[in-house]
């Protein structure tokens, strides 16, 4: 008699999910699948508007990554008008995209994961929280803090507030930076560079200690995705798309903008998420990953000298490839101090005070498409406008998109060494939402249960009656 | 020139024959909210915000449609009107889709403005969320009907200022909706002119230029009652 295991509501991810763990006859876990529950159309509810409101619209799809969903909609709206926006326009979008990828893996590390990391996995969810850390580790939390409100406090510096700003718009931005603001940038960096050098030095003294969670928590092989720069560096804001192997090895690079030759979508009926595969390895055997592990996995380094000495020492112990999801979490954490390295640089470029920061078009072009790396990884945003730039269909592949099927390899992963038929090991669930965690989904903007996590399993037969249920 | 005494919120005011109740309370520094009025045109009451209480009159007046007259006792502010306002502004905004936060017009807006005013948070009134068409066909401008409150400013505009009478009303109810030269798609009118003064009169963001991301509408109006006072004085 096979029987399903569902775990429902997962916590402390950005959004709504559910967990199933299919069991066959004999008992054993046969398949496990990480389901999003909830559904938001944005997609459709954008045909027919005017193309200028998609970054702005596209934004509302989060809350916690909105300056990504601007890029890559601004991006697409540059490619109907037929223009390139001035390279302060590039560099400023750029600035605030860095911005958004520092305040948001800070809230993955420091306010999602940092509880099971610094309490371990089992322990009791009451203290294995952010309140928890305040208590115990003040300096952390402290620093999550810090960084979080530096990466939050640049956007809005930049474009008037934290949360949907609705600065980055087609063929650049709307204001120049003036040089009072990128002062006030300036003074913020030392103090965000003592918070992640702080927390790197924890970071690494404990790596040890969580080598069991490196073993078991989505350790897989799989392809990876990322954008490059021309010399091979990780880049957030544009460049080619580079696939690359388990071992490294190159599958493709390409323009971003003929994605649509290399991967492919398709329905999953018990999701509403769209996950998305290789076309060259097809559905099954198509599994990718996206985002910070990917990153340091396709690209030669960051091509910022702190970030790169990281990098560095990240690899020699864990080498150039390597395939534990559980190492999301160190490499956000290295990709925070490239943050700040790069928002540097970027603000030392006298150019970055000019006012030519936007360039001025009309409909010149029916399809745009855009592409940017998001704190998660790879977003695409695909529109088609009539003459008149009345959006008649968008397509968006998301990171978490990009990632379904390795979160459901990491699942079952966990799933097969801690379910054995009925008897279900202790800290099964925990790892279960860990594994889940280290991708730091992105289901959409949604808020997090705090304490006690709310969860449910039923345990279901093979007639779909429910045999037993877990709760607490 | 006859001139009438009257008494506004229990204060003895004088207006001139001819002069609407909200042009003097509006002299005497009493504000009474609009929407569809506008300085420089004609007014013709289509949003009833400024309704009054006056003496002897069981029903809710008009102040911009009213002409003042002699002992007339005025009420702008009273409980009654704010609850009359207020669903005034509600019905406004259940009636079609306005999402300011998305809007070319946010934090520009008239009719964000009054509800703000009114206290309004919250629409309570189910809302008709009608399929609505945004049509880009002109070069420069596109009007959102989602946002239209049907004040009719562009169409007295584009008549009394512009004298092209590209704009006006079809249907009625809640089927009316503003129209360029009886229905065409805007981009093929023969008399818009391509002033935009209707983009520059529209309250809220439903008229608008093209390819302007959201917040950032800009409208300069004091050009307006220069414009029509001198058309006046040209024609007497």
């Amino acid at each position: 008699m096979s029987r399903r295991l569902t775990i429902d509501p997962i916590t402390r991810i950005e959004g709504h999910a559910r967990i199933t763990i299919q069991l066959d006859d004999a008992g054993n876990v046969a398949d496990a699948h990480f389901h999003v529950t909830q559904f938001r159309g944005f997609e459709k509810l954008c045909e027919g508007r005017p193309f200028a409101e998609m970054p702005s619209l596209m934004a509302r799809i989060c809350g916690i990554c909105p300056v990504s969903h601007l890029v890559a909609a601004a991006k697409a709206c540059d490619r109907i008008l037929a223009v390139r926006p001035p390279k302060t326009g590039s560099d400023l979008r750029e600035l605030m995209n860095l911005a958004q990828i520092v305040q948001s893996h800070s809230l993955s590390l420091f306010y999602l994961a940092a509880p099971d990391l610094v309490f371990g996995f089992d322990a009791d969810p009451a203290t294995r929280n952010i309140v928890g850390i305040a208590r115990t580790n003040p300096q952390l939390a402290g620093d999550g803090i810090l960084l979080r409100k530096f990466g939050q406090r640049v956007i809005e510096i930049l474009g008037g507030k934290r949360i949907h700003p609705a600065w980055i718009v087609p063929g650049g931005v709307e204001t120049p930076l003036t040089a009072e603001k990128r002062d006030e940038i300036r003074a913020m960096i030392p103090d965000a560079y003592a918070a992640v050098d702080r927390t790197l030095t924890w970071y690494k003294a404990n790596l040890m200690g969580w080598a069991e969670e490196e073993a078991s928590l989505g350790n897989f092989k799989s392809a990876f995705m990322a954008m490059v720069e021309d010399e091979g560096n990780v880049t957030h804001y544009d460049g080619r798309l580079r696939i690359a192997d388990h071992d490294g090895a190159l599958i493709a690079e390409f323009d971003p903008r003929d994605y649509a030759e290399h991967l492919g979508e398709f329905v999953d009926d018990a999701s509403f998420l769209k996950p998305t595969y290789l076309l060259s390895r097809g559905v099954t055997d198509g599994m990718y990953r996206v985002g910070t592990l990917a990153r340091v996995v396709v690209a030669k380094g960051f091509g910022t000298p702190r970030a790169d000495a990281e990098l560095e020492s990240f690899r020699k112990v864990f080498g150039p490839t390597p395939s534990s999801s559980f190492l999301y979490h160190h490499t956000r954490l290295i990709e925070i101090l490239h943050g700040i390295e790069k928002i540097e640089q970027l603000l030392k470029d006298p150019d970055i005070l000019s006012d030519r920061v936007i360039s001025n078009a009309q409909v010149n072009r029916n399809i745009g498409i855009g592409v940017a790396e998001a704190p998660r990884g790879t977003l695409m945003h695909r529109y088609v406008v009539d003459d008149d730039g009345i959006v008649q269909t968008a397509n968006l592949m998301i990171a978490t998109g990009h990632n379904a099927s390795a979160m459901n390899a990491g699942v079952l992963q966990v799933a097969k060494k801690y379910v054995h038929g009925e008897d279900v090991a202790e800290g099964m669930l925990n790892r279960v939402e860990a594994v889940i965690r280290c991708y730091d989904p992105c289901l959409s903007c949604s808020t997090h249960a705090a304490g006690q996590m709310p969860m449910i399993v039923d345990l279901v037969d093979s007639r779909g009656d429910v045999i037993r249920v877990l709760s607490r | 020139m006859t001139v009438h005494t009257l008494t506004i919120d229990g204060v003895e005011r004088a207006g001139v024959e001819g002069q609407t109740v909200l042009e003097v309370a509006r002299e005497s520094g009493v504000e009474i909210p609009t929407l569809c009025h506008l300085d420089g045109l004609c007014d013709v009451g289509a949003c009833r915000l400024c309704v009054v209480e006056v003496k002897g009159s069981s029903k809710l007046l008009p102040s911009c449609a009213t002409a003042v007259a002699e002992g007339m006792e005025v009420t702008t502010d009273s409980k009654r009107l704010t609850a009359y306002r207020r669903t005034i502004i509600e019905m406004l905004f259940a009636e079609r889709n306005h999402v300011c936060a998305v809007c070319v017009a946010n934090n520009h807006c008239e009719l964000q403005a009054r509800a703000a005013d009114l206290g309004l948070t919250h629409i309570e009134l189910d809302t008709v969320n009608p399929a609505l068409d945004v049509d880009a066909s002109h070069e420069r401008f596109a009007i959102d009907h989602n946002r239209c409150i049907m004040c009719t400013r562009c169409v007295r505009v584009c008549d009394e200022v512009e004298g092209a009478h590209t704009w006006d009303v079809m249907g009625r109810g809640l089927d009316a909706r503003v129209v360029t030269d009886l229905g065409m798609p805007w981009g093929e009118s023969t008399t818009c002119t391509g002033c935009g003064k209707c983009v520059q009169v529209c309250p809220t963001g439903a008229i608008f230029e093209k390819g302007r991301p959201i917040a950032t509408t800009k409208v300069t109006r004091p050009y307006l009652p220069y414009l029509k006072t001198n058309s006046q004085e040209v024609s007497a």
